[in-house]
């Protein structure tokens, strides 16, 4: 939920597919599924390596 | 009256962090603060009994200090329980606060405590107990418990409880009804007109606060990089090895991924009641990506997926309790050489 990341001061935050499978999504095929959470995850990576503004 | 007083282990004169898992026991009469206690409760009043516990001995074993507490109390008759007062220390006031819970519950007595606002027993017991801001200085140790001691009393006499402001204790969320001379408008406009004109005055609604969190540096060089999994979102072995809670977490378990490349369901359960867990559980690799960060190690994008992910649940819990849960969590990381972490949220 990132209003609440946003509210608690998270300094590098992603937005997930959902709630209930943050790294995935159940109504896609295995492979794309897959595909999606390496783009998230990549996606932190990514923030991880950012300069963050501190909140 | 007849008082119990429970102390930690170094109020109560056995030491530090050293002897903190000592097992309670008990004393006659008063110890340490007690005996200050006494002097304020003035001549009628006597601290039969003090219990005095390591912190760790009694956050560790809660129901085994309860039973001795309760059966403690109950034996001598008591009239009013009194822990701590235990200012900033979190174990101590955690511990306090479920005691004087318990006395009051199980054994009817008024039971009383002081603690620092930022004492993680103010999130979890101020709705149930008077609890006294004692503040964070022990040197305000006689002025607390004045303080204490006057809730005491009107508790023991069934007098009716001012408010907060009042009595000093730390609110507890409850409404009342009240009289007041001006309307809720007129009130409004003239915390308004003080604002404007730089004027103190005092809001009826306190807002939750965050303080600003200074953002980590970067990570250089990912590719060298140790990145551990950290989820809230309740992802546990099968069995829930740690116990950890579904809801109001207080702990949080560390699992071995070490060998592993791929989350499978029937290995896992979820100890979360805030989500609906079903995909999560037909694949954990959802919410604790494991397939994807080990394909990434492979490929060399990251440096190492560090050996063990760490799970708690992040349900109705106390902003206290999960900034403890989050430092603890942090220390462990930093003491295994983790660079950096990837942190999911239902």
């Amino acid at each position: 939920m990132v209003p609440i990341a946003k509210m608690v001061g998270s300094n590098r935050i992603v937005q997930g597919t959902g709630i209930v499978h943050v790294l995935g999504d159940a109504s896609l095929p295995p492979e794309e599924e897959k595909e999606l959470r390496r783009k998230t995850v990549l996606q932190a990576i990514e923030a991880l390596k950012s300069e963050a503004p501190s909140k | 009256m007849q008082i119990v007083h429970y102390l930690n282990q170094f109020f109560g004169g056995l030491g530090g962090e050293e002897v903190a898992d000592a097992p309670p026991e008990v004393r006659d009469g008063a110890v340490g603060p007690g005996r200050l206690l006494e002097r304020v409760l003035g001549e009628g009043s006597q601290v039969v009994k003090t219990i005095v516990c390591g912190d760790n001995y009694a956050a560790e074993n809660p129901d085994i200090l309860k039973a001795f507490v309760l059966k403690e109390v109950a034996a001598c008759k008591a009239d009013l329980f009194v822990a701590g007062p235990c200012f900033e220390a979190g174990r101590y006031g955690a511990v306090a606060g479920a005691l004087c819970v318990d006395v009051g519950t199980e054994i009817g007595i008024p039971a009383v405590t002081g603690m620092a606002l930022e004492n993680p027993g103010v999130d979890l017991y101020r709705q149930k107990l008077y609890i006294v801001d004692s503040g964070e200085s022990v040197s305000a140790m006689e002025a607390t418990l004045i303080k204490m001691t006057a809730i005491a009393a009107k508790l023991a006499s069934g007098q009716e409880m001012g408010a907060p402001t009042e009595e000093h204790y730390i609110p507890r969320g409850i409404l009342r009804d009240g009289f007041v001379d001006k309307s809720a408008a007129e009130r409004m406009v003239e915390m308004l007109y003080a604002k404007t004109q730089g004027q103190a005055f005092e809001s009826e609604l306190t807002v939750t606060t965050f303080p600003s969190v200074p953002a980590p540096a970067p990570v250089i060089d990912m590719t060298k990089a140790r990145v551990a999994i950290v989820t809230d979102g309740g992802l546990v072995p099968q069995g829930n090895p740690d116990n950890i809670a579904h809801t109001a977490a207080t702990t949080w378990g560390s699992y071995d991924i070490s060998k592993v490349s791929d989350l499978k369901g029937e290995d896992y359960e979820v100890a979360h009641r805030g989500y609906d867990t079903r995909y999560v559980c037909q694949d954990p690799d959802r919410l604790v990506p494991v397939d994807v960060m080990r394909d990434l190690e492979n490929e060399g994008v990251i440096g190492k997926v560090h050996e063990e992910f760490i799970s708690t649940s992040g349900l109705a819990n106390p902003l206290a309790n999960s900034r403890r849960l989050g430092q603890e969590i942090a220390k462990k990381l930093k003491e295994s050489g983790v660079d950096a972490v990837v942190l999911t949220s239902a």
